[in-house]
């Protein structure tokens, strides 16, 4: 099932000083994959992943999320769609402090359409379970290492049970060793259908995934399948 | 998102920076204290003077020499003295063919002198009257007698005395049949008066009461009366009477039109409105001012809201990425806003509250008739104002978090 499609999408930034970021770009990603954008810093991945995320319009070209053409959107159309059919998790994993893991779970479903408390709890517990993290649910998040923080981060991505994760160097600090437990979850969260977008600088990381975009000066200068796919399970950084 | 979230959440963010909630709060505590201090200190104070006054009798009204204007002190009251008030007007006014609802009416001459006994002497103000004074005043004699009518008629040397002159001038030892000297005439001392306090802002107890033909004659050499009090039935006859008495007064003193009255008649429930109306507007335009420290109160609110603001950049932008809309962080901050400035007004409340009360504590310590005063409408007053200012001075604040961008926050370090 076809769930991204980009056509001749554009990115430019300032008005009467235009920097372009993003030179027409076409490419599909279909419900169940697991892409890596890769490129050198300037290269535009985060911009991409910033309007495929619904944090960022293009400028022009077609972008189409599950057949809608989500430059229509309204602002509170997209604040539903990041809400709903997507979960991020970022490099600085970007928890609230002085929170426990559990708040930081939930808070997604404080701003979704859920009212029952008992049904947040339910969805809340499920997501932390899935990073195995029920025994740090009362933990605040300063007491958590590096590694346990990103996989609050992930907890948090999946609560809501998006189509798609998006996920912006999510090993970028972190040790190897808590890294490779990071992709092993992305891995393993693939493996039951979920659709994982990564986007990293490091080809080492990239080749995690089945399919690598590759950018350079804003334009897709490689698309192709990972032929010698790496585990998590072999380790990260060898 | 739920009102219960933010508020939890905002009670949350308040308590991880105590001193800079709790100095951020103080400006509200102070302002919303001050106001609830000022007006209860104002209606207290208020309501002292009221007593003062209805203490005198409401169903009194006092005639004074001199035309004033309706609602302007009498001429007798800026120390003008007019002669025209005459002792045989205070009779006039007893018939009850002149003035239907009369009970009594006494004339007052009075003067301040040194009255003295054997080795001692106290200066005190006397009050040349007529015999029937305690009916008129309401007041009572404790020993002895007051003087008679035939001793007001015929210039007789008797003084009453009050009780704290009593008290002063001998020390306990018994006064009646002694003989104290006032302006070197000496006066038998007949009864001692009852104790009654303060009334009118004026020591009852401080003063000493002769026949009223002997204080003119004898001790200040004039004929005319400083002013006469009458006492009537009934309060509510009062405009009645007031006008009865204006009509026997013009009579007697050959007057036609009123604007050429040579006197004033007035009740204790005019002086009461006036007062009244006195003392509220002060209150209030000192409550007015008190309220002006919670205008600084409420910038302080908004300098650290923005403080918040911008500590908080990283986590409006991850709110943001998962989904809230700008209404919501709006929503947050306003909240937050408006818990510190509620909280700190309800704090003011209570601390306004407990000073009041010291404050009518002391007084009643210091044996003022005071009352403590709190009223419902400067308590919704108080609170509503600290809701109000958090709102105000929370908008801008809130508004720059909401329209955030998203990336540039998540970016931001």
């Amino acid at each position: 099932m076809e769930l991204i499609k980009v056509v001749d999408l554009k990115k430019q930034y300032g008005e009467a000083i235009v920097t372009p970021v993003l030179f027409g770009l076409n490419f599909k990603i279909n419900a169940g994959e697991f892409v890596a954008i890769m490129g050198p810093s300037g290269s535009g991945k985060s911009t991409l992943m910033h309007i495929l995320g619904f944090l960022d319009t293009a400028t022009s070209g077609k972008y189409l999320f599950a057949g809608e053409n989500v430059s229509e959107f309204d602002d509170d159309k997209l604040a539903r769609n990041r809400n709903q059919k997507v979960g991020f998790v970022f490099q600085a994993f970007n928890l609230l402090p002085r929170t426990t893991v559990f708040e930081n779970v939930k808070l997604p479903l404080v701003y979704s359409d859920i009212a029952g408390e008992k049904e947040k709890k339910e969805k809340t517990d499920t997501a932390i379970k899935s990073v195995n993290l029920e025994h740090r649910s009362d933990y605040r998040t300063s007491q958590l290492s590096g590694g346990e923080k990103q996989r609050v981060a992930i907890a948090r991505a999946l609560v809501n049970d998006p189509a798609v994760i998006f996920a912006d160097e999510p090993t970028g600090n972190l040790d190897s060793k808590s890294g490779s437990q990071i992709m092993e979850i992305l891995e393993k969260l693939n493996n039951n259908g979920k659709t994982i977008i990564l986007v990293t600088h490091e080809h080492d990381t990239a080749r995690h995934a089945k399919r690598i975009i590759h950018l350079k000066d804003g334009r897709i200068i490689s698309d192709e399948m990972v032929a010698d796919r790496k585990k998590a399970s072999d380790g990260l950084f060898k | 998102m739920t009102l219960y979230y933010t508020i939890k959440d905002s009670l949350e963010n308040l308590r991880t920076n105590k001193i800079r909630t709790f100095l951020t709060l103080l400006g509200m505590v102070i302002g919303i204290s001050s106001v609830i201090i000022i007006m209860s200190v104002g209606a207290g104070a208020q309501s002292l003077i009221l007593n003062q006054i209805k203490g005198v009798g409401s169903n009194l009204i006092a005639v004074f020499p001199g035309a004033s204007d309706e609602n302007g002190p009498p001429a007798a009251v800026m120390g003008i003295t007019v002669t025209t008030l005459k002792y045989e007007d205070s009779l006039a006014l007893m018939e009850k063919s002149n003035v239907t609802h009369i009970i009594d009416a006494a004339a007052y001459v009075r003067g301040t002198a040194t009255i003295s006994w054997q080795n001692r002497n106290t200066d005190t103000s006397f009050n040349g009257t007529t015999y029937n004074y305690n009916s008129v005043e309401d007041a009572e004699v404790e020993l002895g007698r007051f003087f008679s009518f035939d001793e007001e008629k015929s210039l007789a040397r008797v003084v009453v005395l009050g009780s704290q002159v009593a008290d002063d001038l001998f020390l306990g030892a018994d006064p009646l049949g002694e003989n104290v000297k006032i302006k070197k005439e000496m006066f038998k001392v007949i009864g001692v008066m009852k104790k009654r306090g303060v009334v009118s802002f004026q020591n009852q107890d401080d003063q000493v009461f002769i026949p009223l033909t002997t204080a003119q004659k004898i001790l200040l050499g004039i004929n005319h009366v400083s002013f006469i009090r009458a006492k009537i039935d009934d309060e509510k006859n009062i405009e009645q009477t007031k006008e009865e008495i204006a009509l026997t007064l013009r009579e007697r003193h050959n007057i036609s039109d009123p604007s050429q009255d040579d006197f004033s008649v007035r009740s204790a429930n005019q002086a009461m409105d006036v007062l009244k109306t006195v003392t509220s507007a002060l209150s209030y335009f000192l409550a007015a001012i008190a309220a002006l420290s919670l205008i600084v109160g409420g910038v302080g609110i908004m300098n650290i809201m923005l403080v918040a603001v911008n500590e908080r950049i990283k986590e409006i932008g991850l709110r943001k990425a998962i989904g809230a809309r700008p209404k919501n962080i709006m929503m947050q901050f306003l909240t937050e806003t408006v818990v510190i400035s509620l909280s700190g007004g309800i704090a003011g409340v209570i601390v306004g509250a407990l000073v009041s009360f010291a404050i009518a504590f002391t007084a009643k310590i210091l044996n003022y008739d005071w009352d403590l005063i709190i009223s419902v409408f400067s308590l919704i007053l108080a609170t509503g104002f600290s809701v109000l200012v958090g709102l105000v001075f929370g908008i801008y604040p809130s508004f720059r978090a909401a329209k955030m961008d998203p990336i540039e926050a998540l970016r931001y370090e």
